[in-house]
């Protein structure tokens, strides 16, 4: 069971929008954190998850830079 | 062995599906992903019936035409076409997961995907300061020093955009500026835009991130480090033509050769879009492009019979 899953996103990035629709319908809650304007978050992404690319998906021990589809269905056991 | 396969969902594709449902072919339309290019264009202005529309939405809205007609058109998307080759009769797709359709015939329709330069440092650093997509990772390198890679329209588009947000540009590209003569001027005056013309990039550099990359000036050859957090590459696209590379004749950059009936030079296979050789990538153009392949090839498969 996942416990908790982040996604750090831009608002002009069309791949965020893709995940977090991704997420929603199927059914996945989810914290989303706008990198742009919280600077707290976009230094938590930098530094924790080394991550420099948006969105940045992260549940248990996985972290997940860019939406890939498939990839994402594997990690979540959709 | 369905009627058709399309492989790709963009505009072309999606297009096609729809011409070839109304056709009643049986048909299969087969994509890593639903929507292609627009997905990653944040406003369009110029598809007819939109004064403005988000890519995304628009690819929306194509796909819900696309799934009207669920008893002729399957769409199987998270599968990318590996190779196509002959069989009797038809044609057969093998995808990325090992899966095999066949078909009497293909539309090819997979459009392009965002060029490479090929350095070292490049994938290493993908994510950890190197990206495609300057909308996205932008607003990441707020107050830092920053390269954009690329003279045409994206890069001087991602360059403008990170005048508000970086502490420094470096704009490199290989040879003069080719974008919009009205982007130029937009960036030409910024006090944070350095320009090196006719520069070529020779490494990204960094320890766990980018950290800074290293050019070389084309006539003089000599080299430069520029220390940068983030390096955006938009140095334009190459078309995805690769799995019918060893079938059909492709152009000087890759792209596939038609005729204006979308017929390649192997009867049964055509192709739509930005992956062929026809001028002008443009939505509407690869929506078009898209209709007219298929009722191309319901043409062909009339024929058959």
């Amino acid at each position: 069971m996942i416990r908790e899953v982040k996604i750090y996103t831009t608002p002009g990035c069309p791949y965020c929008k893709m995940a977090k629709k991704f997420l929603g319908d199927n059914g996945i809650k989810y914290q989303e954190f706008n990198v742009a304007e919280d600077k707290i978050a976009r230094d938590e992404m930098r530094n924790k998850c080394s991550s420099l690319g948006v969105p940045t998906i992260c549940f248990d021990d996985e972290m997940l830079v860019g939406f890939d589809e498939a990839q994402l269905r594997e990690k979540l056991g959709l | 062995m369905y009627e058709l396969i399309i492989v790709g969902a963009g505009p072309a594709g999606m297009t096609a599906a729809v011409y070839a449902a109304r056709k009643r072919l049986n048909t299969l339309l087969i994509s890593d992903d639903v929507g292609g290019q627009p997905l990653t264009t944040v406003g369009i202005e110029n598809y007819m019936g939109y004064q403005f529309i988000e890519g995304p939405e628009l690819m929306q809205k194509f796909e819900e035409q696309v799934r009207q007609f669920p008893s002729d058109v399957k769409v199987q998307v998270g599968q990318k076409a590996e190779s196509l080759s002959r069989m009797d009769g038809g044609f057969e797709v093998k995808t990325d997961k090992s899966e095999i359709h066949r078909a009497k015939a293909v539309i090819f329709a997979t459009g392009k995907r965002p060029r490479q330069l090929n350095v070292p440092g490049e994938k290493e650093f993908l994510g950890r300061g190197v990206t495609y997509c300057a909308i996205c990772d932008g607003p990441l390198f707020a107050g830092e020093r920053v390269a954009v890679i690329g003279g045409g329209n994206s890069a001087l588009e991602a360059a403008e955009g990170m005048i508000r947000i970086a502490q420094h540009i470096h704009l490199v590209s290989l040879t003069p500026l080719t974008g919009d003569q009205i982007l130029i001027d937009k960036v030409s005056g910024a006090s944070n835009l350095t320009v090196f013309l006719k520069y070529e990039v020779l490494e990204i550099k960094g320890k766990g991130r980018v950290e800074g990359i290293r050019i070389r000036d084309l006539k003089s050859k000599q080299q430069r480090e520029l220390d940068v957090g983030g390096v955006f590459i938009e140095i334009g696209l190459i078309p995805n033509s690769e799995a019918i590379r060893a079938m059909t004749t492709l152009n000087r950059i890759g792209e596939v050769e038609v005729n204006c009936a979308n017929e390649t030079g192997v009867p049964g296979l055509f192709a739509a879009g930005d992956v062929t050789n026809v001028p002008e990538k443009q939505i509407v153009v690869a929506a078009g492009e898209g209709a007219k392949a298929a009722l191309q090839a319901h043409r062909y498969l009339q024929r058959l019979k």
